[in-house]
């Protein structure tokens, strides 16, 4: 005992060393022999140096312990469930045996393996130690206890793995036997320990942790880092492979096996705490997380049975769930799992919304139905209609949130100033219904128009700057409208791809022309003649056998056509002009004398123009005999030519309306101040100390207000227009089909085959008047804000009317064109049109000076001086200095020029990658004919090759036959001449392959014959591509000569 | 919102979106449709995935299908049996590839697979017959079809082989202008 009090440091370090020789020694010889041995004996090894912390400290050595411990529960997680009987029966046995192994180890080493020089040092220390204490005896004994259980298993190695599980339990037997063996000890030896060792004891502990998930990749690390370290490096390895193995076996296929490996890793890595992980591992750990999610993203594109995702994705997601909180470390382990959840909360919130947001979307099922009708192409129309809607929603949402509802609510209520009242000399009329009809009386003076706005600054408590918010809104308006059509625009442009090349005609006829969205009888049918007669057109093309009847015939008419299109057009422009002309007139003789065709001459006639015309051309069109998309296309640009020039024709008499109005101003203005200055005369001549006379608004004389007049044409012109319409929808449709229906009945012949019939829905027709109509809506918002709210109303009611109406009284088109083409074309559209209506309220809204007595910028000069003001009045001093300077021309012409640089070089470098694409397209186009020809080439050669190895054989069967029935020298000759040629028919030869000697007699001359008759025959020449089986032509050729 | 409940768990319906290109009310449609296809045969409650499927013949007999040429060939593709019977997840599965948002290439993926009749992986002279006539009624003459079906071959075969792989098929399905816009059933 005393001994032991002196030598206590040496002794364990001894001891140390030796498990550490021990150790070497094992893994060395017997690197080949099984994992489990080495991971038994290293697993003693472990527990002895944990036993060792624990006479230091008890507290780490408990929690090493408990490493150990939870290390064989990991391994073994069944048997970790085994009552503890079990360890108490081992524990038993071993202590029984403790002597016995004592006494007869080294006999049995000695048998077993040889002894190198280093064991017997060994061996003699022990002895020594054995001799000096009992104490330390006790703990050099284990690594050789561990040594004859090693030995022992040997012996029954072919039991490994029935063994396994008990070799286990056999470790933690040890471990828990010694560590209640030890507690006694650990009171004696408790003070004499080094701290050192200690420190040494944990270092390894930790680094081991650490290490434990590369594994076999740090041998070298290994040898330094003292056997614990390796030891739980084995149970990793084999643990892994346990835990492999059983993936392997619930999942069969290689995806989902990889991923259950991918959770092993992962699983140890996490089991281990995750701030003892080394950033290489959180690294891997980080990545393998983020793969996960990926694929649960992707998740919905890949081709897989849905079994088969659902299960993916339950795996990905546990294994998402489960290891994302072992990322991060120490601090930012919690900002981690906080930014975690928060993503978590945020995809949620976000697929949420999306529900949301589609369920938002109206029609759906309306335009379903409409496109199991009709196909794809009407179903556009509606698409269209809706995504019209939906932008004059926010239209108005603008209008009406930022300028209409502040001024009914903050600003001066009705009738408290001139403008905001109707004049008393149309009081009487003004809730006339006949009145509010033509939006005069009442409507005029209110919200809807231009007009009603005060000049205030700031309106209400909010102090909201009503004149500043109704120009800011006039320009979002036409900003937000660029923005969307040119966004839709570059996505369209995106999507439809670059399918503008005819290299695949007949592929994509073939494998796209059906239109799954069919789903009703009749289309169907019209759909199925249609691809067949692309399908003969396409052939007939092909085959480039179409002729044209009588050129100049077709030519003539065609100018013809042109020329009455043109004449149309004009006499269009010209009517309007008249019109618009004549009702000025009217206006100035005053409008109560005049009819009510009289009053709404212009809108009239402009909508039965936009009506007939049409039918015009299409009848003109007749006349051109073009194919149906060419005359489709030329009748959308008549439609479109026609369209504008009415709408600019309306405008330019609308300017000289505006011009007559401003005259008229001047006119008023100057009589107000002759008025006023008498009124105050009058009142000043009374009594000198009153305060001004009140006059009632309504009494107050005013100027004409050119705004409101422009804001209420565009009105008036929007509901006839949209009248026209829906009565043409009724009349054209409805009462059509109501006919052809039920006089059906009693009419000489069938009207639902034969003339009238039933109306087809005229998808250009309707989308052209439908961007029109949004024409109108932009050039007039600015002096009626309640235009897009009509239009709202408006798109809402035909959006019903018109699904009705197609669903009822229209049949399906007879011929069915391609939709997606149209789709930007129409989109260019529209942005043309918005371009050429912004044009002009731009230009009234920047070159005339507003109207002074009416609208919010009254008494201004021009309309965006509103801007200055706010900059001068709202705004610090140096940034109104700022903006003046960078607004001055020096500056803002540089930039702009700048833009236009950067426009031009980006187009010519867009041009520069379009070429390349052209080009690499060539190329690619090149090498694709290289291949087949290389195929062609290649396949050719292994024919010629057959066909020389056969030809070989079948000489060789000649030559055999000509020694049995002795042929002339004639026929031989002939043979050796033919075979040159025949290196050149070598397609032909997907044959047999060469002869054997087994039928000779009838081959022989038969294959003669064949290339006798090909010598004359030259038709059958490489290229050709014309082949078939060389036995056919034998067969032909055997009855030919 | 209790009947929902009762078809579907929330986590269920979670799992169906990751996996599909659809919202949680579009699967309970489609639950819907795919219940009425055969009342006695599909339960109402999938808390805990029944194994039931539903033969070709029922679910070719919907609307969405009935008059499309293909709609054999399109069950029968996304069928995990390959002979057109539909389990709920399948059935869900191809509204999905054939619904509007789902991208270009998994549209061509099972676009190859409707159209390669035998199942050899090749579109052959043999399958590019059946889809034309099934295309045209039978109304383009024997020559006509061998023309079509010479002239598809040769824009879209790339490498010489006389059939057209999946990389064919793909190469010339992503140019064209009309596959998005007309491969896709709304439901």
């Amino acid at each position: 005992m005393q001994l032991t009090h002196h030598t206590p440091a040496l002794q364990d370090t001894r001891t140390h060393l030796h498990v550490l020789f021990l150790w070497q020694r094992t893994y060395l010889d017997e690197a080949p022999a099984c994992d489990a041995e080495d991971a038994a004996a290293v697993r003693s090894i472990k527990a002895c140096s944990s036993i060792r912390l624990q006479l230091t400290s008890p507290l780490d050595a408990a929690g090493s312990l408990c490493e150990g411990i939870q290390d064989h529960e990991r391994k073994m997680p069944r048997d970790s469930l085994i009552p503890s009987e079990n360890d108490t029966d081992i524990e038993l046995d071993f202590a029984g045996e403790d002597d016995f192994q004592e006494a007869h180890e080294r006999k049995k080493h000695r048998g077993q393996r040889r002894d190198t020089d280093r064991e017997k040092k060994r061996r003699k220390n022990s002895r020594r130690k054995e001799a000096s204490s009992s104490a330390d005896r006790e703990k050099e004994l284990q690594p050789r206890h561990k040594k004859t259980e090693r030995s022992r298993r040997r012996s029954a190695k072919n039991e490994q793995e029935t063994k396994r599980s008990k070799r286990d339990e056999e470790g933690r037997g040890q471990t828990t036997r010694r560590k209640t063996a030890k507690t006694k000890k650990n009171i004696k030896n408790e003070k004499t320990k080094k701290t050192d060792d200690e420190m040494e004891g944990e270092a390894g502990e930790r680094n081991e942790k650490g290490k434990k998930k590369h594994g076999s990749a740090k041998k070298g690390e290994r040898k330094e880092g003292g056997s614990e370290h390796v030891a739980k490096e084995k149970t990793q390895v084999k643990k892994k492979k346990k835990r492999h193995k059983k993936v392997v076996e619930t999942s069969s296929d290689q995806e989902t096996s990889e991923e259950g490996d991918d959770e092993e890793n992962a699983n140890e890595d996490e089991e281990v705490r995750p701030e003892s992980l080394s950033p290489e591992e959180l690294e891997k750990l980080k990545e393998a997380v983020d793969e996960k999610k990926k694929l649960i993203q992707s998740l919905r594109g890949k081709p897989w049975l849905m079994k088969k995702k659902l299960v993916t994705l339950r795996e990905s997601q546990e294994f998402v769930e489960k290891y994302e909180g072992a990322l991060g470390k120490g601090k930012g382990r919690k900002l981690y799992a906080y930014k975690v959840m928060m993503t978590k909360r945020w995809m949620k919130f976000q697929r949420d919304f999306e529900n949301f947001k589609t369920a938002c979307i109206p029609w759906e099922m309306k335009i379903k139905e409409i496109e199991s009708h009709f196909g794809s192409s009407v179903a556009s129309y509606f698409i269209f209609l809706r995504w019209m809607y939906g932008i004059n929603m926010i239209l108005f949402g603008l209008t009406f949130g930022l300028v209409m509802v502040p001024e009914a609510l903050m600003g001066r209520p009705y009738g408290t100033i001139p403008r905001k009242t109707v004049p008393r000399a149309e009081e009487a009329s003004a809730m006339d219904f006949a009145v509010l009809w033509d939006f005069k009386g009442y409507a005029q003076y209110s919200v809807l128009f231009y007009g009603y706005y005060n000049n205030q600054r700031a309106v209400g408590w909010l102090k909201f700057r009503m004149p500043l918010s109704y120009f800011l809104v006039g320009v979002g308006t036409v900003a937000y409208s660029y923005m969307v059509v040119i966004r839709t625009m570059a996505r369209n442009a995106n999507e439809s791809g670059i399918g503008d090349d005819n290299s695949f005609n007949f592929s994509w006829k073939t494998f796209t022309s059906w239109d799954y969205l069919i789903g009703n009888p009749e289309t169907a049918d019209n759909k199925f003649a249609s691809i067949t007669t692309s399908f003969k057109e396409a052939i007939l093309e092909e085959q480039e056998s179409r002729k044209d009847d009588n050129i100049h015939l077709t030519r003539f008419l065609r100018v013809l056509a042109n020329f009455l299109v043109l004449c149309c057009l004009a006499g269009s422009g010209y009517l309007i002009y008249f019109v618009v002309r004549r009702s000025q007139k009217f206006t100035l003789d005053g409008l109560e004398n005049h009819t009510w065709w009289e009053r709404n001459e212009v809108n009239m006639v402009m909508s039965l123009l936009g009506m007939f015309c049409p039918m015009l051309f299409d009848v003109i069109s007749t006349l051109e005999n073009y194919h149906p998309r060419v005359a489709l296309q030329w009748q959308l640009g008549r439609i479109f030519a026609l369209f504008l020039g009415n709408l600019y024709t309306f405008i330019i008499a609308l300017m000289d309306e505006i011009n007559l109005k401003r005259e008229e101003e001047k006119i008023v203005k100057f009589n107000i101040t002759t008025w006023e200055a008498s009124l105050y005369n009058g009142t000043v001549s009374g009594n000198f100390t009153a305060p001004p006379v009140t006059i009632h608004p309504a009494d107050v004389p005013r100027g004409p207000c050119w705004e409101t007049m422009v804001g209420q044409e565009f009105v008036r012109l929007i509901i006839s227009d949209t009248m026209t319409t829906y009565i043409t929808l009724l009349i054209g449709d409805f009462l059509r089909a109501v006919l052809v229906r039920f006089l059906n009945y009693c009419w000489c012949w069938d009207l639902e085959a034969g003339f009238p019939s039933y109306s087809e829905f005229d998808v250009s027709g309707n989308v052209l008047g439908l961007i029109f109509n949004q024409g109108m809506i932009w050039m007039g918002a600015f002096y009626a804000p309640c235009l897009p709210a009509l239009n709202v109303l408006r798109l809402h009611v035909s959006m019903y009317l018109q699904c009705w109406a197609v669903m009822c009284c229209n049949v399906p088109q007879e011929r069915v064109f391609k939709a997606s083409g149209s789709n930007n074309f129409y989109m260019a559209m529209l942005l043309v049109i918005l371009f050429l209506s912004t044009l002009p309220a731009i230009y009234t809204i920047v070159t005339i000076p507003p109207s002074f007595d009416c609208g919010p910028f009254s008494g201004k000069n021009r309309m965006f001086d509103v801007i200055q003001e706010t900059l001068e009045s709202d705004f610090p001093a140096w940034f109104s200095k700022v903006f003046s300077y960078a607004s001055n021309p020096g500056l803002v012409l540089p930039f702009i020029l700048l833009m236009v640089l950067a426009i031009y070089y980006l187009q010519s470098t867009s041009k520069s990658y379009k070429q390349a694409n052209v080009e690499l397209k060539k190329k690619l186009q090149m090498q694709n004919e290289e291949n087949k020809k290389k195929n062609k080439r290649a396949a050719l050669k292994a024919q010629l090759d057959l066909e020389e190895a056969r030809k070989e054989a079948s000489q060789a069967g000649e030559l055999q036959k000509n020694n049995n029935a002795s042929i002339q020298s004639q026929e031989a000759d002939e043979e050796n001449h033919s075979r040159n040629p025949r290196i050149y028919h070598g397609r032909n030869g997907r044959g047999p392959p060469p002869f054997t000697d087994r039928e000779p007699s009838t081959r022989g001359p038969v294959s003669r014959n064949y290339h006798h008759g090909n010598l004359s025959t030259p038709r059958y020449l490489p290229g050709f591509s014309q082949q078939s089986d060389p036995t056919t032509y034998r067969a032909s050729n055997l009855q030919n000569p | 919102m209790g009947n929902k409940q009762t078809i579907f768990t929330d986590e269920q319906l979670d799992a169906y979106q990751d996996c599909t290109f659809f919202t949680r009310k579009e699967i309970l449609r489609l639950h819907g449709r795919y219940h009425e296809l055969a009342p006695h045969l599909v339960p109402m409650d999938y808390t805990n995935e029944p194994d039931c499927k539903l033969p070709l013949a029922l679910i070719v007999d919907m609307p969405e299908l009935k008059e499309n040429p293909f709609r054999n060939r399109i069950v029968e593709s996304f069928s995990e049996d390959g002979m057109g019977n539909l389990s709920f997840n399948e059935f869900v599965d191809m509204f999905s590839v054939l619904s509007e948002t789902a991208p270009r290439e998994l549209k061509a993926i099972y676009a190859f697979k409707i159209y390669d009749f035998n199942v050899d992986n090749y579109l052959c002279k043999e399958d590019l017959e059946k889809t034309l006539n099934r295309l045209t009624k039978e109304e383009l003459t024997p020559e006509e079809v061998d023309l079509v079906c010479e002239k598809t071959i040769d824009e879209a075969d790339l490498d010489g082989d006389n059939k057209l792989s999946y990389s064919d098929f793909e190469n010339m399905i992503s140019r064209a202008p009309d596959f998005l816009s007309t491969f896709h059933i709304r439901i």
